[in-house]
């Protein structure tokens, strides 16, 4: 296992609502350290693709390997466990919920101490350390006492990372995490994605073109569910056929 | 609560703010000051008050499962009813010790709790309802069809108990009775709140606020629902046997609807997941059952009809749920 040089590996994915083509025989790899952006017109699928990896949506055929392990059949949790994290496209917080309980309840069902009944929330000191070091991460510290709900959106756009961060994931999946946000936040927002330790392989999907040029190392074109290209970002950006899909969604819609 | 000008911007601060939420409330500490005032000032009044005792450990029971971890019944007289038989027929198979005798139909009811729960885990919204509406009739009939075991609808006679720790013997004015089910109601409060301010019930938490956000950080979340399911049914179970032993015995509508609906009422009434709201509900719901029956005993439940309907609309976080907010305002 440990041989492989890869972290995550899709192996010809497919999955079909109908006659619409989610995915079509979609094969990736993402190495270890990547920072990878999944680009792609609206409804290319790229967040179908997400939910397919993770296991929100069972595929139609195809495999997904975590490190050389098959975890095609296992479900969301133990994926989770296996070490294969996700964010959400739209928050999917716990609005009653402060920051620091948030994150110390994702610390404690990773450590396997979140079903102990018997102990106090208090006596978690370690689990609570842990979470305020997440939080002070993403800079959430002022807040970290705060109901979720009155945050700011940026803040809570933070948190969804926050949560998946607290998994200590191997594989990072971002559905457009600065979705929402304004664009003098979203460079802030993706200084901290950038600076995530190199253990965690992180795929992105991003619609600002800028911030996937910048923060990208390699970028993977999606088109009506099927792999149009994978590229470094100079060959992306002169890339002709990428042109056309973006240009002609500009010109359809 | 958060105290908002507090500034918990440290790691030892928010150490801090994490024990406060678990430590007890100058209100709590008057509250369980208030219980006693029955003894002295309504001694009248100590069977109702040990009814209502009971009635809040039920519904303390079903805030568990409702109030923390977002699971809607209307069939939890199940387990009241359960209890309420267990502990009756433990009586006739001759050992009457009261305190183990609360044990063992706990335990009992709790073990049917877990093997519900397996069912009760895959459902939500309507399904939920209406399985546990089911699953609750279905015991009610099933305890009328066997009246060889349950005395049918004439109830379970000659149940005896034996004095509360060999000495304290139940008397006409409920001295012991309203003791007995204060102390037991007070061991449930004891464990409800340990659970809630634990992992496990930050878990439940959790779960409540975003069902969907759990298995995408790991969260074997059908199992947590199983654990309280159980524990609820086991506490909601000891209310039941609690009944028994302070009557002496066992109507069948121990199992009724009406109970599994009252109980949720109760709830409702004083608020949900605040552990309190269960126990206060409970305190309004019989003293105003036991003062408006006294008016006109067909009609009274016109009346908690409209009280009912008056909480949702203008507190809809339940009676303790709007004081609390009332005390936010002024406190600002």
């Amino acid at each position: 296992m440990s041989t492989e040089t890869y972290a995550l590996r899709t192996e010809n994915l497919r999955k079909r609502f109908g006659s619409l083509e989610v995915a079509r025989d979609v094969s990736i790899t993402l190495p270890r350290g990547a920072r990878h952006a999944l680009i792609g017109p609206n409804g290319a699928g790229k967040t179908s693709l997400v939910n397919l990896i993770t296991g929100q949506l069972p595929p139609d055929s195809g495999r997904v390997l975590l490190e050389g392990q098959d975890i095609t059949r296992l479900n969301r949790a133990a994926r989770v466990k296996a070490g294969l994290a996700r964010t959400f496209q739209i928050n999917q917080l716990f609005p009653a919920l402060t920051p620091i309980e948030a994150i110390t309840l994702a610390v404690t069902e990773r450590k396997g101490t979140a079903g102990q009944f018997w102990r106090s929330l208090a006596s978690h000191g370690d689990a609570i350390d842990e979470a305020w070091g997440i939080l002070a991460q993403l800079r959430l510290t002022e807040v970290a006492t705060r109901p979720t709900r009155v945050l700011a959106y940026g803040q809570q756009r933070l948190l969804e990372i926050g949560l998946a961060l607290a998994t200590r994931p191997k594989v990072l999946l971002l559905d457009e995490p600065a979705a929402g946000v304004p664009k003098g936040e979203s460079a802030e927002l993706f200084s901290v994605i950038a600076a995530l330790p190199d253990d965690i392989s992180v795929l992105f999907i991003e619609h600002d073109m800028s911030l996937v040029f910048k923060f990208a190392a390699r970028i993977i074109v999606l088109v009506s569910g099927g792999v149009l290209l994978e590229a470094e970002p100079d060959v992306i950006r002169t890339d002709q056929r990428v042109r056309d899909v973006y240009l002609g969604q500009a010109h359809h819609g | 609560m958060a105290d908002p000008s507090a500034n918990q911007a440290t790691i030892a601060g928010t150490q801090a703010w994490i024990r406060r939420q678990g430590r007890w409330s100058p209100y709590e500490i008057a509250f369980w000051i208030a219980v006693f005032v029955p003894f002295f000032f309504f001694p009248t009044y100590l069977t109702l008050a040990s009814q209502i005792a009971i009635a809040a450990l039920f519904a303390l029971s079903v805030d568990l499962i409702l109030g923390y971890a977002g699971i809607i019944t209307l069939g939890h007289a199940m387990f009241f009813g359960l209890g309420a038989y267990a502990a009756g027929l433990l009586t006739k198979t001759g050992w009457g010790e009261p305190l183990t005798g609360l044990l063992i139909s706990g335990a009992f009811v709790a073990l049917v709790g877990f093997v519900v729960s397996f069912v009760i885990v895959r459902v939500q919204h309507l399904a939920l309802l209406m399985i546990t509406l089911g699953l609750g009739l279905l015991t009610l009939e099933l305890a009328n069809a066997m009246s060889w075991l349950t005395g049918g609808t004439d109830g379970l006679q000659g149940v005896s108990v034996w004095p509360i720790f060999g000495t304290f013997d139940y008397d006409l004015w409920g001295y012991t009775a309203y003791s007995y089910t204060l102390a037991v109601l007070f061991v449930g409060l004891l464990i409800a709140r340990r659970i809630v301010h634990s992992a496990f019930g930050l878990s439940l938490r959790g779960i409540r606020e975003n069902l969907n956000r759990m298995p995408a950080i790991g969260a074997p979340y059908q199992r947590r629902l199983q654990v309280i399911y159980t524990i609820s049914a086991g506490m909601a179970g000891v209310a039941g046997a609690l009944l028994t032993q302070t009557t002496s015995q066992v109507a069948l509508d121990v199992l009724s609807f009406q109970r599994s609906a009252d109980v949720v009422v109760m709830l409702i009434l004083g608020g949900t997941g605040r552990l309190y709201g269960g126990i206060i509900g409970a305190i309004i719901f019989m003293v105003a059952r036991d003062q408006l029956a006294g008016i006109n005993p067909q009609y009274w439940y016109f009346w908690i009809g409209i009280l009912l309907m008056i909480v949702v609309l203008v507190m809809p976080k339940g009676i303790l749920g709007f004081l609390a907010q009332l005390w936010e305002r002024i406190r600002r």
